[in-house]
């Protein structure tokens, strides 16, 4: 589908690019095969802008801005690799480390975790902070899935996409700040949820190793987050009516 | 439908009222002096006029904050078009002398006389505190008697709703809860924004520790809110409003529930006000105990009956605020303030303070300072007159070492700065804002890293847990404050807090978190020497 | 406010076998509340006021309760009720005892008169005693802040407290301690 939006200039780092008004700088990136990194910023479900790894300098501003929840304007000069944004990405994701228990070489999601991925892309080889170390129980009480609290960063990408786009809305955060945590229905096993669908999209989701299927071992659990962007787009266009363009 | 008020007919009475009794005793009854056993003098000040029929001389009046808080329960004796006395810690024994030495022997009681020729009533400019200690709360009678209403009534007859936001622009009134926007740019946003719902909200969650000037304007002057929510409504084309109170404040909320079914009784508020084609509803609603709150998306969040997390912007609530409506917040002494400006004129207004800030502003001074309490000064008074002259000064002897303005989200201003006015501007340039109001002095006993210790415990408590710089951040933060408080910190914590400063100053999503470091940034950056001697310690011990 | 609603409280305790379907005619109260917010889903947090007035806190049944009414996802009513530090979920002891943490009541010490009674009643700050006669709370400025270390105690505002004095207040109404 050809795209008949106006578009803007840009610049990523130095370099323009065209950009599409009413398009977010992250959007924009990602359609130029610039990489942003971020975390908490999923197609297909609403902007969130929690996790703050996206953020931009942009130059007219003083203030750093979420890629993912700016909009491009013209002759916007975006900057992504200076020294000072990327020792903040480093630090917040120092900060996800030492908040949860990220201990990959024990995690379903090793060598599939976007944030292992995060860590690795942006050089953060070591935690400079207390490590919180938490104590969270894991919650199998599901028959096909598993929860592990100590793996969640809170980016709340499953709790978005139960209430967007299934509708059963099962999952929340509870309680605030350092003591935020995911849960289902009133703070119960999720094996014993009766709003929960078994749909699997939560799980499908989850950037870590936090949502799994049951009996995943070591590096076995992979993610399918693009799911969700086939499925908004097939609603948005009501793919599913049209008996001629099934998906 | 019943007849709206008649303003002028309520004044006449009010005034006959006035003069019915030769002694009229005004006792304040605001938070402060209640605490300090306030119901019991004011109870026997009445069985005493009830007891010895003095009911034909006497009447007393219960009040709003009179300002000294530090002295009460405190009494105001008025003769009849004379002379007045005041009187600090009045015991329900000595209000009994003090009334029966006045009625019938026409003698003061010099024992519990308050001097108030001294600064500290004599350097402060009341607005938006005038009618502390004369009006009583409780009766819309009392506000109208001394002007209450009349803007509103100005406004909506003889005024443009353009014409009303010109006068707040020529008032050049900037918002009182601390970032200190101009007012008028926001009333025009709202104005210009299309929509047939749009929203004015009054934001009273006044979470700051340590300031309380919200909480008592809406204890003891809320029709002065009301008129000024209404005049706001009116000139933006707003029909609904709503007051955001802390749950923390059940007597603020009691009196605006009142205050509202009064004034909608009155015609003030509901359809048709003061038989004009205005309509506008005003509900209280009700906070749970959550400091972020103060923001204004999450407040919004919260109105709506979720949790008070703080939403990205833009858009804008003028652009998409309560329900997807164009939404207005403006702080409760910002809208306390409009009535005045609309009955003087925005010149009037422009001539108080100075030329970027104008008007006046309300601190609640505390901590270790001799008179505490609420003081109205105009913008651009130096610290050192609110402390030394109006505050008194250190007791005991001892030291200014800083005083704190801003709350957790400010910052800690050291003695050779004592000198510069309080403006906005002036503030923020020495790395504090000027927040809410509150204002805490501290004295040479106070250790700084203590002070950053403890406002990032608050910060770490309040924060909502969206964004990971503040709600990791904060936590990392203040185990490195405890370290070095506790003497076991490294030179290298040190460095790590101020590179985590910078983090969570500028990364964060919402006010709260951004203006979390700033406590930390500003004593490291006047009492760093106290920080290192922390390190050298621990470095001795070690050695 | 809290006094009426006390009462009313008592009342409705005496006579719990109501016509309340639940059995419990405390929930009239809430379902009044209800009734009058047209079942509104903003009305989300004056709600649970109400309940947590009514009922004395917020146990799990009331917010099922109270999501059920609303047509509001369990999750979402849970995760509102704990963002909010005024809402608690475990029944209040006997007496409590409330002290201002605010900045000026920090600077004249109000924390060696948190620790103390915590220590002395090993009640640790925001939860009740073991024996239930005791909850310890604090709280983000009073705003009674010329009067400072306030101190709350069953209501009660009380100025210019120190450890001894508000140790001695407690010993009064709980006992000795210990």
């Amino acid at each position: 589908m050809r795209d008949t939006r106006p578009t803007v200039n840009i610049s990523f780092d130095g370099v323009d690019y065209e950009g599409y008004v009413g398009e977010s700088v992250l959007e924009c990136a990602r359609r130029n095969g610039v990489t942003i990194p971020s975390l908490c910023f999923l197609e297909g479900l609403s902007v969130w802008g929690g996790c703050r790894i996206c953020v931009v300098e942009v130059a007219e501003g003083h203030r750093l801005r979420p890629a993912c929840a700016t909009q491009v304007t013209p002759d916007m000069e975006i900057k992504i690799e200076t020294p000072r944004l990327r020792a903040y990405r480093k630090s917040v994701l120092e900060l996800l480390f030492a908040e949860g228990n990220h201990v990959c070489a024990v995690c379903v999601s090793n060598g599939k975790c976007e944030l292992q991925d995060m860590a690795v892309f942006s050089g953060m080889d070591h935690v400079r902070y207390d490590y919180q170390a938490p104590r969270r129980e894991v919650d199998a009480s599901h028959p096909k899935y598993v929860f592990d609290p100590n793996r969640c960063i809170l980016c709340t990408r499953c709790v978005r996409v139960c209430d967007e786009i299934e509708g059963a809305h099962v999952w929340d955060i509870s309680y605030r700040g350092e003591h935020a945590e995911l849960i289902t229905e009133m703070n119960r096993p999720w094996g014993d949820s009766l709003s929960c669908t078994w749909c699997g999209k939560c799980v499908a989701v989850c950037p870590t190793g936090s949502l799994a299927y049951e009996g995943r071992s070591i590096g076995e659990m992979e993610h399918d987050p693009v799911m969700i962007k086939r499925l908004a787009v097939a609603r948005s266009r009501g793919e599913w009516l049209d008996p001629e363009g099934a998906i | 439908m019943a007849a709206p008020i008649d303003l002028h007919e309520v004044m006449e009475r009010e005034r006959e009222e006035r003069f019915r009794t030769r002694w009229r005793v005004k006792a304040c009854s605001s938070t402060a002096c209640l605490s300090a056993g306030a119901g019991a003098t004011i109870k026997a000040m009445e069985d005493l006029v009830e007891r010895d029929d003095m009911v034909l001389e006497v009447q007393v009046i219960p009040t709003g904050c009179m300002g000294l808080c530090s002295a009460g329960p405190l009494i105001r004796m008025m003769r009849r078009g004379g002379d007045e006395a005041d009187y600090r810690n009045v015991t329900p024994e000595a209000a009994v002398e003090i009334v029966r030495s006045h009625v019938l022997d026409e003698e003061p009681v010099p024992e519990y006389q308050l001097d108030t020729s001294m600064p500290f009533f004599t350097s402060q400019e009341r607005v938006v505190l005038a009618n502390g200690g004369v009006i009583n709360p409780d009766r819309i009678e009392s506000y109208v008697a001394h002007g209450g209403y009349q803007a509103l009534e100005k406004a909506l007859t003889t005024m443009k709703p353009k014409a009303v936001v010109e006068e707040i622009r020529k008032s050049g009134i900037r918002g009182r809860g601390g970032a200190g926007y101009p007012v008028a740019s926001k009333w025009s946003l709202l104005a210009a924004a299309s929509g047939k719902t749009k929203y004015v909200v009054a934001n009273g969650d006044e979470g700051d520790p340590g300031a309380y000037m919200d909480r008592t304007i809406m204890e003891d002057d809320p029709h002065r809110l009301i008129e000024g929510i209404a005049i706001a409504a009116y000139a933006t084309g707003a029909n609904q409003a709503y007051i955001y109170v802390r749950a923390e404040y059940p007597r603020a909320i009691e009196r605006l529930d009142r205050a509202i079914r009064v004034a909608r009784r009155n015609r003030l508020l509901g359809r048709k006000i003061l038989d004009t084609n205005f309509d506008l509803t005003v509900e209280v609603r009700i906070g749970a105990g959550a400091f972020v709150c103060g923001e204004e998306t999450a407040l919004m969040a919260s109105i709506e009956g979720r949790r008070g997390t703080p939403q990205l912007r833009p858009p804008y609530p003028t652009e998409k605020g309560l329900w997807g409506s164009p939404t207005m917040i403006n702080n409760v002494e910002t809208l306390a303030n409009i009535a005045p400006i609309i009955s003087r004129g925005g010149d009037w207004f422009a001539s108080l303070g100075t030329e970027k800030s104008t008007g006046t502003k309300v601190f609640a001074l505390a901590g270790d300072i001799t008179n505490t309490g609420l003081i109205e000064v105009p913008m651009g008074t130096t610290l050192r007159e609110i402390v030394e002259d109006i505050g008194g000064g250190i007791p005991d002897g001892k030291q200014f070492k800083a005083a704190q303005t801003g709350g957790p989200s400010g910052g800690c201003i050291p003695s050779k700065f004592l000198d510069t006015p309080v403006d906005y501007d002036s503030l923020r340039e020495l790395g504090s804002i000027m927040g809410s109001g509150g204002l805490i002095v501290m004295d040479e006993d106070v250790q700084m890293p203590d002070v950053a210790k403890y406002f990032m415990e608050f910060s770490m408590d309040e924060s909502c847990g969206k964004c990971t710089p503040c709600r990791v951040g904060t936590v990392q933060m203040h185990n490195l404050l405890q370290r070095l408080c506790d003497g076991t910190g490294s030179k290298q914590d040190l460095r790590d807090l101020e590179h985590l400063c910078s983090v969570v100053r500028d990364t964060s999503l919402c006010g709260l978190g951004q203006a979390a470091p700033n406590p930390v940034i500003s004593t490291l950056q006047y009492f760093r020497d106290e920080y290192i001697a922390l390190i050298d310690q621990q470095e001795v011990v070690h050695a | 406010m809290s006094d009426t609603r006390t009462r009313r409280v008592a009342g409705a305790t005496d006579s719990q076998q109501g016509d309340h379907p639940s059995g419990d005619n405390r929930f009239d109260l809430v379902d009044k509340h209800l009734k009058r917010a047209r079942y509104e889903q903003d009305q989300l947090i004056e709600t649970l006021h109400v309940a947590q007035d009514v009922f004395g806190y917020l146990s799990e049944d009331i917010l099922i309760y109270v999501a059920r009414a609303l047509r509001l996802p369990p999750s979402m009513v849970y995760g509102v009720a704990t963002f909010y530090h005024l809402f608690t979920f475990d029944p209040p002891g006997d007496h409590s005892c409330t002290v201002c943490t605010g900045t000026a009541c920090f600077v004249k010490g109000a924390d060696d008169i948190v620790q103390a009674v915590s220590d002395t009643y090993s009640v640790p700050a925001g939860e009740t005693s073991e024996d239930g006669s005791l909850t310890l709370k604090t709280a983000r400025c009073l705003g009674s802040c010329g009067l400072a270390p306030v101190v709350v105690f069953d209501g009660n505002v009380l100025g210019h407290q120190d450890t001894e004095s508000t140790l001695e207040l407690v010993a009064g109404a709980v006992g000795g301690g210990g």
